[in-house]
């Protein structure tokens, strides 16, 4: 997921060149309050006009709190949005009222349930609440974190392992999960050193994130290359697969492949490799099958 | 409609700078500064026009400066000084 400033025409009509996989459009902080009102002109004639492909399109509007947020809500629902970002969420009330803003557009303009709600966590009372915020609304695709504000919020700051979001990051891998949605983890603000981002996408992707947020086009590849399954995996996954399909025709639940137990957990995994090697291109999906 | 001063968008690659003033004589007057006037400048003030009649202004003063913006880009900037100088809720 790409970041990119509300404001800023040029990277907005660009950005489809380097293939994120969404774009977020930022309303947000990196829109001064002087310009909130053109920023939000913008994105809705982006939206309105470009035609990003399979490229999910992601807003993040100003807190509901603001004199922006629910201005913004009306803008992106009626251009079309696939995704509004919350920030800072705090609670699932927050989530629910944001909820029933897009409800009373989308009546409106007649396309009620269009659009979908990625929450971001930025606070350690958006942490204690993950679960709750994650399982709040049935428009919640996914929750993220913001960890600038929660390190503040935290009264630390980041370093390179990323200890202090430790806690942060599994919590919202857990309640994303409980809940049945994605997660996605924060940006890396530092494009000098590659060697440290690979690193934390490498510990993210572990952890079971689904995605990173990325602020240059320079760090889309290596997102792409840690979360693209190897060659070694697939033929794996493919083998494990067809062994089940197979052992299920017999009506048996448990096999054996190359000497280990193979169960249902196995297969899940062995499902999610090949979703997501569909997913980066590297193989067409009727070898999913 | 009555119009005072205002401007939106940026010198950026990409974008294209608005200004309007309220008009000193009827209809609208548009001048524009691009690197492109001569391929795409008639296409620009037609967005600019369309859009700020389309918004009911009809007299007024335009200067644009371009920067390569594309056509929403242009109604974007445009529609933004419209209703800084006019300010008409676009959104209802």
């Amino acid at each position: 997921m790409m970041f990119i400033p509300g404001n800023n025409p040029g990277m907005m009509q660009d950005a489809y060149i380097y293939g994120p996989d969404s774009i977020m459009l930022d309303l947000e902080d990196s829109v001064t309050m002087a310009e909130k009102d053109a920023a939000r002109l913008l994105v809705y004639n982006a939206l309105k006009t470009v035609d990003y492909g399979n490229i999910e399109r992601v807003v993040r509007i100003n807190p509901l709190s603001t004199p922006y947020g629910k201005k913004d809500v009306e803008a992106v629902v009626k251009a079309g949005v696939d995704v509004i970002r919350m920030p800072k969420t705090e609670t699932a009330d927050e989530v629910r009222e944001l909820e029933a803003e897009i409800l009373k557009v989308e009546e409106e303009i007649g396309c009620v349930g269009r659009t979908q709600i990625m929450a971001a966590i930025e606070s350690a009372l958006g942490i204690v609440n993950a679960y709750q915020i994650a399982s709040a609304s049935s428009r919640m695709m996914g929750i993220a974190l913001g960890a600038e504000d929660y390190t503040a919020n935290l009264k630390t700051m980041r370093s390179n392992e990323g200890i202090e979001l430790q806690l942060a990051r599994e919590t919202i891998v857990v309640a994303a999960r409980a809940a049945g949605i994605s997660c996605f983890d924060t940006v890396f603000s530092n494009l000098e050193d590659m060697e440290i981002f690979r690193k934390e996408v490498e510990f993210i992707k572990t952890l079971g994130f689904d995605g990173k947020s990325i602020i240059n086009p320079r760090q889309i590849d290596v997102v792409n290359e840690v979360f693209t399954p190897t060659e070694k995996e697939i033929a794996k996954a493919q083998t494990i697969i067809a062994a089940i399909k197979e052992a299920r025709q017999r009506g048996s639940g448990v096999i054996s492949v190359n000497g280990k137990m193979v169960d249902r957990p196995v297969v899940i995994r062995a499902e999610r490799i090949i979703a997501l090697a569909v997913a980066a291109g590297v193989i067409p999906e009727e070898d999913a099958l | 409609m009555e119009l005072k001063n205002a401007s939106a968008g940026t010198f950026e690659s990409g974008d294209i700078l608005i200004r309007i003033d309220p008009a000193e004589k009827k209809g609208l007057e548009i001048e524009l500064e691009s690197s492109v006037a001569d391929q795409f400048g008639v296409q620009i003030k037609k967005v600019i026009s369309e859009t700020l009649e389309g918004l009911g202004i009809c007299d007024a003063k335009v200067k644009a400066i371009d920067k390569g913006a594309l056509d929403c880009t242009i109604r974007a900037r445009v529609t933004a000084a419209a209703v800084r100088a006019s300010g008409k809720d676009v959104w209802k």
